[in-house]
């Protein structure tokens, strides 16, 4: 059964949890539904919503985390997008950035594309990620779980990764409504 | 030739603050030189590097992406899926491979078409020359700030001195 079974939740739901927890943190969040469904829960001007380019929201903000050393920098990812950019894990896991929280909802399918299945049901990201040298890896299910984690790695020096089990379901979100350009510039200014 | 250390200070004097890329053999001596700097981030694909030096340039820095021509290959989409349409500028220090046909047989092809292949992907590039450089790195820093794309300045074999003279 895909997505693993028993997995209730939404990605939109568990997004929606974790953006209750974050202010003013810097946040890429990968292609396709991930960054319509963010900017519907609550779009703020710390959100980098990608619309391309596929396999690069945590290379994106490892350049930011990097470059911002004092911000907290969070990526919301995809299992499609990881495994497309998995050689950014090892870049991660080898630079160590203190400052970077990747989270990655799962689940299992091109969702954007129309559910063709990703290899994500047998290749369990959070312990490439650990292989690779991530500092904190946890793989969560349930949305107590997902709150206590996430809030236990924005206390903690990363790198972490969070991997969320999630379910197929899509929020009936729109396209991401401004300009590249503008979502550029909008960002710049929150994170300066 | 103009010395390695001679070019990093020079790209730093126009003001580029994030170094990023993948090692090719010309490109030697730069990034020997960026290492001892403590200025070089290194990454494992090219299209990595480029949205590295995009998050660098969003949070502040000046960027630039140090690869072989055969990474435009790999970067292609980031490079115009993110920085063009995002306008989210860097400098592409591209060494020229297989120019003039002289090289391995990898390297022919895109060694062959790269400035139409630029020209294509619509980054304006340069090629650098001992001569022209100041020039050609003053047109880079402008080119950078005007147009807020990616910017190629094009490093053919023999021009900035590599690890092995």
């Amino acid at each position: 059964m895909r997505p693993e079974e028993g997995t209730m939740q939404s990605r939109a739901m568990a997004m929606a949890a974790l953006l209750e927890l974050l202010t003013d943190q810097p946040v890429v969040i990968c292609n396709g539904f991930p960054s319509r469904e963010a900017q519907k829960i609550a779009d703020r001007p710390t959100h980098f919503y990608m619309i391309g380019s596929m396999g690069s929201a945590a290379a994106i903000a490892l350049g930011v985390a990097l470059s911002k050393p004092n911000k907290q920098v969070i990526v919301f990812d995809g299992d499609g997008n990881v495994l497309m950019g998995m050689g950014t894990l090892a870049t991660v896991g080898a630079l160590k950035p203190k400052n970077f929280i990747h989270v990655v909802f799962d689940n299992e399918v091109y969702g954007t594309t129309g559910n063709q299945p990703t290899i994500s049901n047998v290749v369990p990201l959070e312990k490439v990620a650990k292989a690779a040298g991530y500092v904190n890896v946890e793989r969560v299910r349930e949305r107590e779980d997902l709150v206590y984690e996430f809030k236990d790695m924005l206390k903690k020096d990363g790198p972490s990764m969070l991997l969320v089990k999630v379910n197929e379901m899509v929020e009936d979100a729109g396209r991401v409504m401004l300009d590249p350009p503008d979502i550029t510039k909008r960002f710049m200014q929150a994170i300066q | 030739m103009i010395e390695s250390d001679v070019f990093v200070q020079a790209l730093q004097d126009i003001g580029v603050d994030f170094f990023t890329g993948v090692p090719d053999s010309i490109l030697g001596g730069i990034i020997a030189e960026l290492m001892e700097r403590r200025l070089y981030t290194p990454a494992v694909r090219e299209d990595e590097a480029v949205a590295m030096a995009a998050g660098a340039y969003m949070a502040g820095k000046i960027p630039a992406v140090l690869m072989q021509n055969s990474g435009l290959g790999t970067s292609l989409n980031t490079l115009i899926s993110l920085n063009y349409i995002y306008q989210q500028p860097c400098i592409l220090i591209v060494s020229w491979r297989g120019q003039g046909g002289k090289d391995a047989p990898e390297h022919l092809v895109m060694g062959e078409v790269m400035p139409q292949f630029l020209d294509t992907m619509k980054i304006p590039h340069r090629t650098l020359t001992e001569k022209t450089a100041f020039d050609d790195l003053r047109w880079v820093a402008e080119t950078f700030m005007k147009k807020r794309i990616p910017v190629a300045l094009n490093i053919t074999k023999g021009v900035v001195k590599g690890l092995h003279p």
